[in-house]
C-alpha cells in the first residue's frame, strides 16, 4: 500500500523545551483512518502541525503525496490537507457561514461564480445549506465543527486531520461529525488521521498508534490495541467500554470467541448468551 | 453593545437595502458635510425634508430613530443649553451672571439640535439597513484609492470584519466571566461608581487572555486553510453600483446644491 505521508527519523522540541520528538518515524497508508491516540502533551497535535508545516522541524523530513514538507512546497502541501482543530469558535474566521466556507477558496484566488457554487456544493455535503446566512453567534459547537468540515470539502484535500476535533462537542454531536467524515472519506477516497484521547472515536479507525511523551508505544488494529488494557492504562488512558464488559465477564468466567468486540459484535454475544440459557 | 453593533441591523428589501454599502457610507458623509453648511429655517427644511423622505424609503418605522437619539440625549441638550446660554449677538432677552439668553442664541439652539438630530438620522438609517459585514466591505471599496499609498485597505477590511465577527463570542464569555464570579458573591449592579469600576476590573483580565488565546488560533486556523496575506485573495461577496445608487447621489447632489444656493452667504 502507498503511503501519503512519511514522517521519517523526525525530531522536534518547543523553545525552552526538552526535546518532544527524538527520532520519531511513521507511515500513513493512503486511504486509511489512522487514529493517533495519547494522553495531553503526548506530541500527538504537535505531529499534526509539523506535517501542515505549522511548525517547523529540528531534523528529519516528513513526505506528504510526495512532497517534502518545506518552504517551497507549504502551500502545494496544505492544499493537500484539511484539519479541523478542538476549538469550533477558533477557527470560524468567516462573518457568515458561507462567509466562512469561502475562506479557504479565497486565499486560493478561486473566481467568484466558482466560489459560490463550490460553497453550496460543500454545504449542502455536510446539510448546512439552510443555514447558509447564520452568524456563528446562533451556530451550535457541532454546527461549527460542520461548517469547519465544509470549509475542507471545498478545497477537495487528499488528506483530513481531525485534531480532537470533537473533544468539545456533546456524544450525539460527537457521532454526528464522525459520522460524516466517515462519509466524505467514503465518497472522496481521503485519509483521514483523527488525534483523539477518546478510546471510543479510535475503537472506529483501521490502525491506531499510541503517542507517549513523544514515542510511539504501540501500532496495531483497534482489537489488538484493547484487547491490551494493561498497556492502555499505564500511558494514562481508559480501555473502551466493551474491553472492560468483556475483562468483567471473563472474570466470572464467562469467555468470547474473541478477545475484542466492538458495540453490536457485543451485544449480538450477550443477546445469544442469553437465548441459549 | 451587542444591542449596538447587531441588533440594529434590520433585515429588510427597500431601496435604500438594496443600495450598494459603498456609496451609502459616503452618501453619509457628503450628507455630513452639507448639514454644516445649513444655516438658516430655509436650508435646515430642506436637509429635513430630504432625510424624511430616505426614512420612508428606508421601510424603516419611526420609532427605532427616536431610539437611536435616547443614548445621546444628554449630550444634546447639554450643547444645546452651552450653545443658548454663551452666544452672543441679538437682541437680550435675559442674563444672570455671566449666562445670557438673546432671540440669535435661541435660534442657533435650535439649529445644533436639528443639526444632533440629522446626523443621528443619517448614520441610523446606514446601520439599521446594512449588515456589518456590508459596512466592512463598504470600508475596503471606499478606501481602496489609498492602496497606492502602501495603506494596507485589505488587511484593514479583514481585520474589522474578524473583530466584528467575535464581537458575540467574547460577550458571551464574559457573561460566563460575570457568572462565576457572581457565583462567588461579586456585586456588580450595585454600590458606589468607584465600587463598580473595581468590580469590573477582575472581568477583564480573564475577558483579555481569553481573546489573546482565541486570537493564537484562529492564526494557526487561518493559516492551516491556505492564508498568506490579505492581499492576494479573492472575494466571495461584491456589492455592486446599482441605478439606485446614481438616483439617489443624483437627488443628495441636487438637494446639497441647493442648501448653498439658500443659505445666509
Amino acid at each position: 500500500m502507498k503511503n501519503i505521508i512519511q514522517v521519517k527519523n523526525i525530531s522536534f522540541h518547543y523553545p525552552d523545551k526538552p526535546l518532544l520528538f527524538d527520532n520519531l518515524t511513521l507511515d500513513v497508508h493512503e486511504g486509511e483512518w489512522l487514529a493517533i491516540i495519547g494522553q495531553n502533551g503526548s506530541g500527538k497535535s504537535t505531529l499534526a502541525r509539523l506535517i501542515d508545516g505549522l511548525i517547523v522541524l529540528d531534523k528529519g523530513q516528513i513526505i506528504v503525496d510526495g512532497l517534502t514538507v518545506n518552504d517551497q512546497n507549504i502551500f502545494d502541501i496544505r492544499n493537500k490537507i484539511g484539519i479541523v482543530f478542538q476549538n469550533p469558535e477558533d477557527q470560524f474566521v468567516g462573518a457568515t457561514v458561507e462567509d466562512d466556507v469561502a475562506f479557504g477558496l479565497e486565499n486560493r484566488q478561486v473566481e467568484r461564480e466558482k466560489m459560490h457554487e463550490i460553497v453550496k456544493k460543500s454545504l449542502m455535503d455536510v446539510s448546512m445549506l439552510d443555514f447558509r446566512n447564520r452568524i456563528p453567534a446562533n451556530l451550535s459547537g457541532g454546527q461549527k465543527q460542520r461548517v469547519a468540515i465544509a470549509g475542507i470539502v471545498a478545497l477537495s484535500p487528499k488528506i483530513i486531520i481531525l485534531d480532537e476535533a470533537t473533544s468539545m462537542l456533546d456524544p450525539r454531536g460527537r457521532n454526528e461529525i464522525l459520522d460524516l467524515v466517515y462519509q466524505i472519506k467514503k465518497d472522496n477516497q481521503l485519509t483521514v488521521i483523527s488525534i483523539t484521547h477518546d478510546i471510543d472515536e479510535a475503537a472506529n479507525a483501521d490502525r491506531v498508534v499510541i503517542l507517549n511523551e513523544g514515542r510511539i508505544i504501540d501500532e496495531e488494529t483497534p482489537e489488538n490495541i484493547f484487547q491490551n488494557t494493561g498497556q492502555l492504562q499505564s500511558v494514562g488512558l481508559d480501555s473502551p467500554y466493551t474491553s472492560q464488559l468483556l475483562a468483567a465477564l471473563k472474570h466470572r468466567g464467562i469467555k468470547p470467541q474473541r478477545s475484542y468486540l466492538n458495540d453490536e459484535e457485543l451485544i449480538a454475544w450477550i443477546k445469544q448468551l442469553i437465548s441459549k440459557k | 453593545m451587542s444591542n449596538f453593533l447587531f441588533g440594529r441591523y434590520l433585515p429588510g428589501e427597500s431601496w435604500v437595502h438594496q443600495m450598494s454599502p459603498q456609496s451609502k457610507l459616503l452618501l453619509s458623509f457628503y450628507f455630513v458635510i452639507v448639514i454644516f453648511f445649513a444655516n438658516n429655517i430655509a436650508s435646515y427644511a430642506a436637509l429635513l425634508i430630504l432625510i424624511m423622505g430616505v426614512i420612508i424609503l428606508s421601510g424603516v418605522s419611526i420609532s427605532y430613530f427616536l431610539k437611536g437619539i435616547r443614548p445621546l440625549i444628554w449630550l444634546i441638550i447639554f450643547t444645546v443649553l452651552l450653545q443658548i446660554l454663551f452666544s452672543s449677538g441679538g437682541k437680550l432677552l435675559w442674563h444672570f451672571g455671566p449666562f445670557s439668553i438673546t432671540d440669535q442664541s435661541l435660534i442657533n439652539g435650535g439649529f445644533i439640535f436639528i443639526r444632533f438630530l440629522l446626523i443621528i438620522m443619517i448614520s441610523t438609517v446606514l446601520t439599521l439597513t446594512t449588515t456589518p459585514l456590508a459596512i466592512a466591505d463598504g470600508v475596503q471599496t471606499v478606501l481602496k484609492p489609498l492602496k497606492g499609498f502602501h495603506f494596507p485597505v485589505d488587511t484593514l477590511a479583514l481585520m474589522l470584519s474578524i473583530a466584528l465577527r467575535f464581537v458575540p463570542t467574547l460577550m458571551d464569555e464574559m457573561e460566563t466571566i460575570m457568572n462565576a464570579q457572581r457565583s462567588r458573591g461579586v456585586d456588580f449592579g450595585s454600590g458606589s461608581l468607584k465600587h463598580r469600576v473595581k468590580a469590573a476590573v477582575p472581568l477583564l483580565v480573564p475577558l483579555f487572555t481569553g481573546a489573546i488565546n482565541h486570537a493564537e488560533n484562529l492564526s494557526t486556523a487561518m493559516e492551516a486553510r491556505g492564508f498568506t496575506d490579505s492581499e492576494h485573495r479573492s472575494k466571495y461577496r461584491i456589492y455592486r453600483w446599482q441605478m439606485k445608487d446614481t438616483i439617489s447621489w443624483l437627488v443628495f447632489l441636487a438637494v446639497g446644491v441647493l442648501v448653498l444656493g439658500i443659505r445666509k452667504w
